[in-house]
């Protein structure tokens, strides 16, 4: 039989995504032993978490306030104005709050855990971990795995909540929308399902922002330059991985 | 003290270890071992020499079971590394110790618990002991003192001292050495040379040592395999060696710039190039 084409896109776009499938199966057996040990965990939490904290709340209050003028803008060409609240608290919650958070989670933590992980790879940190007999998938990259996993919807609910803030701001303090008016019709439409969509939306981003950024950094050739471009990768992949499971997740809440 | 081999029989002073069988290995295309045979003792310290390039980080890396040769086998207490399962093998390395050329110790953790690492994956040991274990480790290299450092604190030769303290912390049966000297100024060197000698004498460790230090190693060594162009081309003691008449070892052993094993690496004649015009 010839074997033909083996480097081909297609060939190339499988046997990758094989890869990440499998690397992901070694995560996920590991995932229990790791979590026999929670202040790995705890600390991966802190560094993907904590750490991005600034970013995110900073990032959540601007697009809030953006929210809160563009919609203000729109919905009084309606004489709508008092639908301000449920405008921003629906964007924020299903999309803007996951899909923003996960991007910046992927240019923010992303890129450290991926670098972090080469570095330890191109100082030989993983290979003395094997020469010990400890497995660098279960002590290395579940605990990061995990930790991204966890801190990401942390992080999309304060964005949502600092964002909601921010249209608040706008919308009641400078726009002069009616603050009873505003809160009561934002209470009274939005479900309990519109909260868990974004809950799911941010754990799936969580998981795939986070496997990305571990099987980027374990993959990595052991230079300086190898830890670079699969940093880079990091950051392309996982963005564009974001919004195609945006799109993916959004039809499905709609069927 | 005799250690055991893997079915519980004790290993005798002598008895093969290591034994690398007609070990053939080519990393893209690129032959770095054609029929390589080395035998390392138990209790004896066996020195790997060898001009740059001839594969002395890649024979550890087939011994250790990182990478498996292409032909022949590497067996480590009659049982072949490359058969060996995952959980064979990390057994095998739970009796071995590895010192790295860089060190290699891990960054987020500070000295103390760099070497606390291998007990604290291994043995469920009350703290107190862990303590005691690190610090007399610690002690040993002579860096008790440095044990809340951080790995960036600390200057090359005081990294690989913790990470050797890090190798010897289980107090394995074998212990590997890769470049244990490089770096290392002349108080440290000494230190490092003499503990070699006592852990193999007081404990019978078997030590393999990957060096190009022909002086330091001569005062240790009880055999030594000088490799070439793939291939042991000499081993003996390390006086058989100094005697020698095979010109690689004079070669290696004299530091001549001239002989069978080139210093210059494949390249067109060195004054035609120069008269060529630059491009």
């Amino acid at each position: 039989m010839r074997v033909a084409h083996t480097d081909s896109l297609p060939i190339t776009t499988l046997r990758k995504i094989g890869a990440v499938v499998l690397f992901l199966s070694r995560i996920l057996a590991n995932a229990i032993p790791a979590m026999r040990k929670p202040g790995l965990i705890v600390r991966q939490i802190y560094n993907c978490g904590a750490r991005s904290l600034v970013i995110i709340m900073l990032a959540g209050l601007f697009v809030g306030m953006v929210l809160g003028l563009q919609g203000f803008d729109l919905l009084q060409r309606f004489g709508s104005e008092d639908a301000l609240g449920i405008a921003a608290a629906l964007g924020l919650l299903k999309e803007l709050g996951p899909v923003t958070t996960a991007l910046l989670f992927a240019g923010r933590a992303g890129t450290s855990l991926t670098s972090e992980i080469g570095l330890m790879k191109a100082t030989d940190q993983l290979t003395a971990m094997q020469m010990m007999a400890v497995d660098p998938v279960r002590h290395v990259i579940a605990p990061r795995f995990l930790g991204g996993f966890v801190a990401l919807p942390l992080l999309a609910g304060v964005f949502s909540a600092i964002g909601l803030f921010g249209a608040q701001l706008i919308g009641i303090s400078l726009m002069g929308v009616d603050q009873g008016a505003f809160w009561s019709q934002t209470q009274g439409a939005v479900g309990l399902e519109d909260v868990t969509e974004g809950i799911i939306k941010s754990v799936v981003f969580g998981a795939a922002c986070s496997l990305v950024a571990v099987y980027e950094g374990y993959h990595a050739e052991a230079t300086a330059e190898g830890v670079g471009l699969a940093t880079t990768r990091t950051v392309v992949t996982s963005s564009v991985l974001v919004l195609l499971l945006d799109y993916m997740l959004t039809a499905a809440f709609l069927t | 003290m005799d250690s055991k081999k893997p079915n519980g029989s004790p290993a005798q002073a002598g008895d093969a270890v290591i034994e690398v069988r007609d070990v053939c290995f080519s990393v893209s295309g690129r032959k770095i071992f054609d029929g390589l045979n080395i035998t390392a003792r138990q209790g004896r310290i066996s020195a790997i020499m060898g001009p740059s390039g001839t594969g002395k980080t890649t024979l550890l890396r087939l011994i250790t079971g990182q990478i498996h040769a292409q032909r022949g086998e590497v067996c480590v207490w009659g049982e072949n590394v490359a058969k060996m399962t995952r959980r064979e093998l990390f057994a095998l390395r739970r009796r071995m110790g590895m010192l790295f050329q860089n060190g290699a110790l891990l960054t987020d953790l500070d000295v103390y618990e760099n070497v606390a690492f291998p007990l604290r994956a291994h043995a469920r040991l009350p703290e107190s002991l862990v303590r005691h274990l690190v610090l007399t480790k610690l002690h040993a290299v002579g860096l008790r003192g440095a044990a809340r450092l951080m790995p960036a604190e600390l200057s090359g030769g005081m990294s690989r001292r913790v990470a050797l303290a890090r190798a010897i912390v289980m107090d394995p049966d074998i212990l590997i050495y890769d470049e244990p000297f490089v770096g290392l100024d002349p108080i440290s060197m000494g230190v490092i040379v003499r503990l070699i000698k006592q852990m193999n004498e007081a404990l019978g460790i078997t030590s393999i040592v990957v060096s190009h230090d022909v002086k330091e190693l001569a005062t240790i060594a009880h055999d030594v395999f000088l490799l070439s162009g793939g291939k042991v081309v000499a081993n003996g003691s390390p006086a058989e060696l100094r005697g020698s008449d095979i010109p690689e070892v004079r070669q290696f052993v004299g530091g001549l710039p001239d002989g069978p094993v080139p210093f210059h690496y494949p390249a067109p004649d060195y004054y035609t190039e120069l008269l060529e015009d630059a491009p």
